[in-house]
């Protein structure tokens, strides 16, 4: 009993310096930048940048329009399984897995030769075109937890009846959608807005490949260039994520309906 | 009669009309994709079949990247899954306070998509030639950890790194199998004789395995497909697959596109196996936690 | 020389005492029903038998040995849990084999036993299944093979019925009654269910809590309840509130009906206290001449048709009286607001002293 009781502070203790130094670490260097003395110098230099504000700007963009257009195909989708296809829903549900299975890189490769400007469908050929394309990119790489999350806040409600009951009193069917089904789903889409936006801000890979201005490639570029900007981009990109993850289980708490990672 | 069969045929219209969005946005953006790259694998430049791009990976420098990844993922994966599995097993059943385990759970969630860039600068300020706790043992202690042959931009440095985001995924899938590990199944096998040992070498880790096994595969998927972290880190010198793949498509280094798609097949193959696996395996644990 | 002795045992958690100075002595062999309401302490007490929990003061002895040092997995003790709790990554045979391996016996003998404790429980040809593949009552009936395999000095069943359906339960109850006879072992049962606890055991311990309000035959305890909450708590009763009339003679009054009772009132009592009494629904009866030596009129308030029985309730003064007919073709139940006389033996008529 008492081992047991050692060996498991004994695992905090290591689990808490392993994760917590790189971030004291990280924090300490941030402020580095005036020789001699610590200063928030790297944090007004990363503010003052008009790339930073433009990049970041980008991808805020980007990510609520991911969201939204995520949550339009997800949910419709989820509840249409869930009401009248249940036969379809290990497919659909493999599909939604695939995203993790098939990483990132690949699958914009694949974009890259399937939708060039030579293309029957050119997204590349222009700006405007691109920035769709990449849209969908980053509504496929938070595909799995939106879909998850959403349909773990179907399960709690009784769709089926819900309908049946909506109809029953002569709800059409966008009245059925957007106002029984979206707001009992509310705390799924919640969960999954926030890991996408998380997901969104962060991407390297695809924004990169397909030379948008996202924020992703420019901490990639400031990385490759500074020295004490990166260390605050860290700081900043940890506190992103830590409000949304904070975010995400204040709503899951309130709904009880937690996503779990796939 | 057949007017009930039009009505019937119409709704069965309309269901599959409820998912066309659904299914065309995945045949767009997923299944196409692969499929081309897929089937580009097989084909040489004058579009007929080919298995001379599967045999180009079998050359010395893409098998040594295959391997350096493959070796990279394992490291992280097994490492990540130990420790997430110690750090799990310490909040569920080593009777600590249960503030520890909110906070551990709640820092989970963050540190698991705390990846890609941001997380190479990180540790480049952790452990980078300046970073704080390669000074501090520089400093305090005498030791200097890159005169002693450490270096951040290595494979062991790589690892120490995905750790941070593997351990953390671990933590957040096996903690809800330990909880699934029913009070009575202790005490059932304590009644009939059994030690402490004898618990968990016959009863808990049997019907852990699927579990932990599925994670660690998942966890090697996770680092396998990584990038973004490895790209900061070490730029294009350090040649993992994905770096191997991006330099492809930025510029054909390969200087045969098919020979990219073989690539990225082998890829696919790779995750695929283990994420099918992991998928396999959870489906039988999460019968037995029923 | 008893086989199990419970002695003095208190356990606390906490502030919380929930076992409160209990005594007991259990002979081999004997069936022996812990029964009360959730909270009363007898799972407590079953889990202090085990060696889950240590008594906080008393001891627990089995076979003449003091058990309080020792750990569950030396006690020899056979357990069945209320959630089956069989080891889902196991075969049935691995799970019945589980404590013959642990005990190190080898191969052959094990495969035997095992194949023995199936034929009990006639399931051998599910040896091969995992628990996931069999229904509720075929995983408590493996889990009750898995305990009695490695043949344990004591059963304990911890509530081994509750998570069944209706009708496995009383199947299972009169199997497990069944075995135990066969085997003779020595069994504690916890219940909450009194049907399930009078029919199966050869005493019965009504706890509440924390004590032992009575310990009994289920005849006694469900004939002779010696306080007020056995004889509420088991079996259906009429609580009928009188006045003593005289105490010499044992007349008391229910409404403006005297009547004589058979168990005396006591030395205490004087004429003008209040007392109560207790009366099974099935004690008495208002058909023509129907037996009894005592009666009491009244107006017939409602009558319910159960299926075998028919309730019926009757007013007398301002106690309203419960009591069963057997249905039988051609009976007329009673109706409302007919004036009807109950009949019954002024022994049955129970005085409750708490």
């Amino acid at each position: 009993m008492k081992t047991q009781k050692i060996g498991a502070w004994l695992a905090i203790f290591f689990g808490a310096s392993y994760f917590i130094v790189p971030l004291i670490a990280t924090f300490e260097f941030s402020l580095r930048m005036r020789r001699g003395e610590y200063s928030f110098d790297a944090y007004r230099s990363v503010f003052s940048d008009v790339q930073f504000r433009e990049s970041f700007s980008y991808s805020i963009v980007m990510a609520i329009l991911t969201i939204i257009f995520g949550v339009l195909l997800v949910v419709p989708t989820a509840y249409w399984v869930r009401l009248r296809l249940p036969q379809m829903r290990p497919v659909v549900e493999f599909i939604t897995l695939m995203p993790l299975v098939i990483p990132a890189i690949v699958i914009v490769f694949g974009y890259l030769r399937i939708y060039n400007s030579s293309s029957y469908i050119p997204f590349t050929g222009s700006a405007r075109g691109t920035d769709a394309l990449l849209m969908f990119s980053f509504m496929t790489l938070s595909l799995p937890y939106m879909y998850r999350s959403v349909d773990t806040a179907m399960r709690t409600i009784d769709v089926g009846t819900l309908t049946e009951a909506a109809q029953s009193l002569g709800a059409s069917w966008p009245t059925i959608m957007f106002k029984c089904i979206f707001p009992n789903v509310m705390s799924g889409v919640l969960s999954g807005a926030f890991i996408t936006f998380a997901i969104v801000i962060g991407e390297f890979t695809m924004p990169s490949l397909l030379n948008r201005p996202a924020f992703g490639p420019y901490l990639q570029l400031i990385g490759a260039n500074r020295a004490y900007e990166p260390p605050a981009l860290a700081v900043i990109a940890f506190a992103i994520t830590w409000g949304c993850m904070v975010l995400l289980q204040l709503v899951s708490r309130f709904s009880k309906s937690a996503p779990s990672k796939p | 009669m057949s007017a009930n069969r039009a009505i019937d045929l119409k709704k069965k219209a309309i269901d599959w009309l409820g998912i066309t969005p659904f299914l065309l946005f995945a045949v767009m953006f997923l299944i196409a994709p692969t499929l081309y790259l897929v089937t580009g694998a097989f084909l040489n430049p004058a579009g007929e079949f080919t298995l001379e791009n599967i045999g180009g990976l079998f050359t010395d420098k893409i098998l040594a990247s295959y391997w350096i990844s493959i070796k990279i993922s394992l490291a992280s994966s097994i490492g990540g899954a130990l420790i997430g599995f110690w750090l799990a097993w310490a909040v569920v059943l080593g009777g600590l306070p249960s503030w520890i385990r909110s906070s551990l759970l709640t820092f989970s969630g963050v540190a698991s998509n705390f990846a890609g860039v941001p997380l190479a600068f990180a540790f480049l300020a952790t452990l980078g030639r300046t970073g704080l706790v390669t000074m501090l043992l520089r400093d305090c202690f005498g030791i200097n950890l890159y005169a002693s042959g450490f270096n951040l931009l290595s494979f062991v440095g790589l690892t120490l790194t995905y750790m941070y985001f593997q351990i953390p995924l671990m933590v957040l899938i096996i903690t809800p199998a330990l909880d699934g590990l029913k009070k009575e199944w202790r005490e059932a096998a304590e009644i009939l004789g059994a030690t402490n040992t004898q618990y968990w070498t016959k009863v808990a880790m049997p019907i852990l395995f699927p579990s932990i096994l599925g994670t660690t595969l998942l966890l090697f998927a996770n680092a396998f497909g990584a990038i973004a972290t490895a790209y900061s880190l070490t730029g294009s010198t350090f040649n993992i697959v994905p770096i191997q793949l991006y330099a492809q498509i930025r510029g054909d280094v390969l200087h045969n596109p098919n020979l990219g798609y073989a690539l990225a097949l082998g890829m696919i193959v790779i995750t695929g196996i283990s994420n099918l696996i992991y998928i396999w395996l959870r489906m039988r644990a999460e019968r037995w936690q029923k | 020389m008893s086989f199990l002795e419970l002695a003095g045992i208190q356990k606390s958690f906490g502030p919380v005492q929930v076992v409160k100075d209990f005594d007991m002595t259990i002979e081999k062999g004997e069936f022996v029903s812990f029964l009360g309401p959730s909270g009363c302490g007898k799972t407590t007490i079953l889990r202090m038998i085990a060696g889950f929990e240590t008594p906080t003061a008393g001891t627990v002895i089995i076979n003449g040995r003091n058990q309080n040092e020792l750990k569950p997995n030396q006690r020899n003790i056979g357990m069945v849990f209320q959630a089956y709790a069989l080891f889902p990554n196991m075969t049935v045979h691995d799970n019945v084999a589980f404590g013959l391996k642990i005990a190190g016996m080898d191969k052959s003998a094990v495969d035997a036993r095992v194949k023995e404790m199936l034929g009990l429980i006639h399931l051998d040809h599910l040896a091969d299944r995992y628990p996931y593949q069999m229904s509720g009552g075929q995983q408590q009936r493996v889990a009750l093979a898995r305990a009695l395999a490695p043949k344990p000095q004591v059963l304990l069943l911890d509530e081994p019925l509750s998570a069944l359906d209706a009708k496995i339960r009383v199947s299972l109850r009169e199997e497990i009654r069944m075995i135990q006879q066969q085997l003779g072992i020595t069994t504690v049962f916890v219940t909450h269910d009194q049907e399930e606890a009078l029919s199966i055991s050869d005493r019965i311990v009504v706890m509440n809590g924390g004590r032992a309000d009575q310990i009994g035959t289920p005849f006694d305890i469900y004939n002779k309840p010696a306080t007020r909450f056995v004889a509420s708590f088991v079996g259906t009763l009429n609580l009928i509130e009188a006045k003593v009339v005289d105490p010499a003679t044992n007349r008391i009054v229910i409404g403006d009906q005297e009547i004589t009772l058979r168990e005396p009132l006591g030395s205490i009592a004087k004429a003008g206290d209040k007392v109560s009494l207790a009366l099974r629904p099935e004690a008495g009866s208002i058909a023509e001449g129907a037996k009894g030596d005592t009666a009491l009129t009244g107006a017939v308030v409602s009558s319910n048709f159960l299926g075998s029985v028919i309730r019926t309730r009757m007013k007398v003064g301002d106690a309203v009286i419960s009591f069963d007919m057997f249905n039988a073709p051609g009976l007329m139940p009673p109706a409302v607001s007919e004036i009807a006389t109950l009949r019954f033996t002024a022994s049955d008529l129970l005085i409750i002293r708490e």
